[in-house]
């Protein structure tokens, strides 16, 4: 029996980080629609304090600073630790909820004198409860208190995707229900198997106490199966086009940018933290060579879609498919792991704030132009350059061309899979930044036309300035000094056998 | 062969059945309940695990029951979010199909503003 962990000082921001959007639902559900607004919007800069506070507590006590529930330590109670890359999560999630909160005042606004309307009311809710459900999922300890949050995060999101009710939004978040459902059912399945073999579900603990035996496999197999479902990994990947391509362009933002990257967040904590004394049986190798096709199909189908809201949807797929390549190139004890590492945690960063961008841009030009086909363009760029910007600013990190958080993401893992001898994924990163600039190049070229172009209304310029930060910022992350990754790496678990490898 | 023995394979057999019928089966209606079919099966071995992972001297080991209980809890919500998604994809659409759902043809282009 490993001593009982004690709440660490700064402890208690974890739960805060939970209970602000908690509070925040409950206040909204109680309050109405045009307070649910402003309780949106007024409560993001404390929760942006929140998890800048975490970071600054994490970077002082140089280790994962922890939260015991209640004061029930693990196996009973549960333990809610951060270490670099929950504060890093959570300050990621603190700056995009706000960022689209702020662009969907022009369609979830409820100016005075206007009736309060349902759909406005459920989507200041929901982004509440995304926010509340991802901190559970970047902090919490516990796998099964993990479950609940994954499965709020779903609740979370579907209703997001048909806010605007048109027949096929409620088909879209119909089928992401019924892929997300599956997903989340395996999990627990998986959770059940590890609680009976070890007789708890804390992270920390079951890293001690998991031996290789059949169960743990099984288990294994069953939460990343089920956590691929709700990542829409290649090729459980069908719900993710239709329901992030008819979401309202906000809604899209945070489903691409940070929904998906929540599930994908329980699969590191799965493989890195609780079963990395598992011998490997090829299931590194196995998600590398999914995200691979994940990254080819997915840019592929992105070339030929003739919506921009699609293209970019597929481009989430793609684009999903690199962080898997963490698997391969991280894992382990070799001089390359950092490298692995690290550019899989930057992909998730670049990629969280470049499709964000991209899904906002989309909407503004859906919302000056009356369509988004691509084909239909010619001349845009003249009339938006701002939201066009944005458009080839965002699509600079997807390609991963210097300067980007995704050249540095795509760097790192180039620089691993050549220093591990792994060429199959230097090969695979070459080819998807290949097929990227094909369709970031389909978007830009016919705008960059001269044709003359009608706008059916001017483009909003305080969305034109959100999404350009947004993309802003995906550019600033290549700039990302050395410090910036010793903090990702703090409480980053490494394997006791190191001397084996 | 112990009772915990049979229910076990009962919870499996459950979730077999179950997966079976999620893929096979278009409609979403018995896909959802396809869901709770499997939902029973590992609701089951929650129960099995609650005899073996006795962790702190209890004859049974009350953790993995609060989380069948909140498991159970979570998977009500969410069929009756799915069931409320069908009636107004009915309402709207006249059918409950997910395929050839039309969003995702290629040539279906622009929403009417």
């Amino acid at each position: 029996m490993t001593s009982a962990e004690a709440t660490a000082p700064g402890g208690a921001l974890l739960m805060l980080a939970i209970l602000l959007p908690a509070v925040g639902i409950l206040a909204s559900l109680a309050l109405g629609g045009r307070n649910a607004e402003r309780i949106a919007l007024g409560s993001a800069p404390l929760s942006l304090a929140i998890s800048l506070a975490v970071v600054a507590e994490v970077w002082r006590a140089g280790r994962p600073i922890v939260y015991v529930v209640a004061g029930f330590a693990p196996p009973l109670g549960i333990a809610l630790r951060a270490d670099g890359i929950s504060a890093v999560m959570l300050v990621t999630s603190a700056l995009i909820l706000p960022a689209a909160g702020l662009f969907a005042r022009a369609g979830f606004a409820t100016p005075p004198g206007a009736p309060e309307q349902r759909g406005a009311l459920a989507f200041w809710i929901m982004l509440q409860a995304i926010s509340a459900a991802l901190a559970i999922i970047f902090v919490s300890g516990d796998l099964f208190n993990l479950y609940v949050a994954l499965e709020l995060l779903t609740f979370a999101a579907v209703p997001l995707v048909c806010v605007e009710g048109r027949a096929e939004t409620f088909a879209a978040a119909l089928r992401y229900l019924l892929f997300a459902l599956f997903g989340s059912i395996f999990y627990l399945l998986g959770a059940a198997l590890l609680y009976g073999a070890f007789g708890t579900l804390d992270i920390a603990l079951l890293a001690e106490r998991v031996r290789p035996l059949p169960a743990v496999t099984a288990a294994a197999a069953l939460m990343t199966a089920g956590l691929l479902a709700k990542t829409a990994l290649f090729p459980l990947h069908l719900w993710l086009p239709p329901a992030h391509a008819n979401a309202p362009a906000p809604a899209s933002a945070v489903l691409s940018g940070l929904v998906v990257k929540g599930s994908f967040f329980l699969v590191v904590r799965l493989w890195f933290y609780v079963l990395p004394a598992l011998p490997a049986i090829g299931f590194d190798a196995i998600l590398g060579a999914l995200g691979s096709a994940a990254v080819v199909f997915g840019s592929a189908l992105a070339l030929m879609q003739p919506r921009l809201k699609l293209l970019i949807a597929y481009s989430t797929v793609a684009q999903i498919g690199y962080l898997f390549l963490i698997f391969p190139l991280g894992s382990g004890v070799h001089g390359w792991t950092a490298d692995g590492w690290n550019g899989g945690l930057m992909q998730v960063l670049a990629h969280a704030f470049a499709k964000a961008a991209m899904f906002l841009a989309a909407g503004l030009l859906y919302e000056a132009l009356g369509h988004d086909r691509i084909a239909k363009f010619s001349g845009a760029a003249r009339a938006m350059p701002t939201t066009f910007l944005t458009l080839g600013l965002g699509g600079l990190s997807l390609m991963g061309l210097p300067p980007s958080g995704g050249f540095a993401a795509k760097w790192l893992l180039l620089r691993a899979s050549v220093a591990s001898g792994q060429w199959l994924w230097a090969l695979v990163l070459l080819v998807g930044g290949l097929l990227a600039a094909g369709y970031v190049y389909r978007i830009l070229a016919p705008a960059l036309s001269s044709d003359p172009v009608a706008l059916k209304a001017p483009p909003r310029r305080t969305g034109e300035a959100i999404a350009l930060t947004l993309a802003l910022v995906a550019v600033a992350l290549g700039f990302a000094p050395d410090s910036f990754f010793q903090f990702l790496d703090i409480g980053r678990p490494v394997l006791a056998t190191a001397g084996l490898q | 062969m112990s009772p915990s023995i049979i229910a076990g394979f009962v919870g499996a057999g459950l979730v077999g059945i179950g997966l079976y019928a999620l893929i096979v089966n278009p409609e979403p209606l018995r896909k959802l309940l396809a869901f709770n079919v499997i939902g029973n099966g590992v609701f089951l071995v929650f129960g099995i695990v609650s005899r073996r992972g006795a962790i702190a001297g209890f004859p049974f080991d009350p953790v993995p029951q609060a989380m069948v209980i909140t498991g159970i809890v979570v998977a009500f919500a969410a069929s009756a979010l799915a069931v409320a998604l069908m009636l107004r994809l009915a309402e709207e659409a006249g059918r409950v199909t997910l395929e050839a759902d039309k969003s995702t043809k290629p040539d279906e282009g622009a929403r009417s503003p």
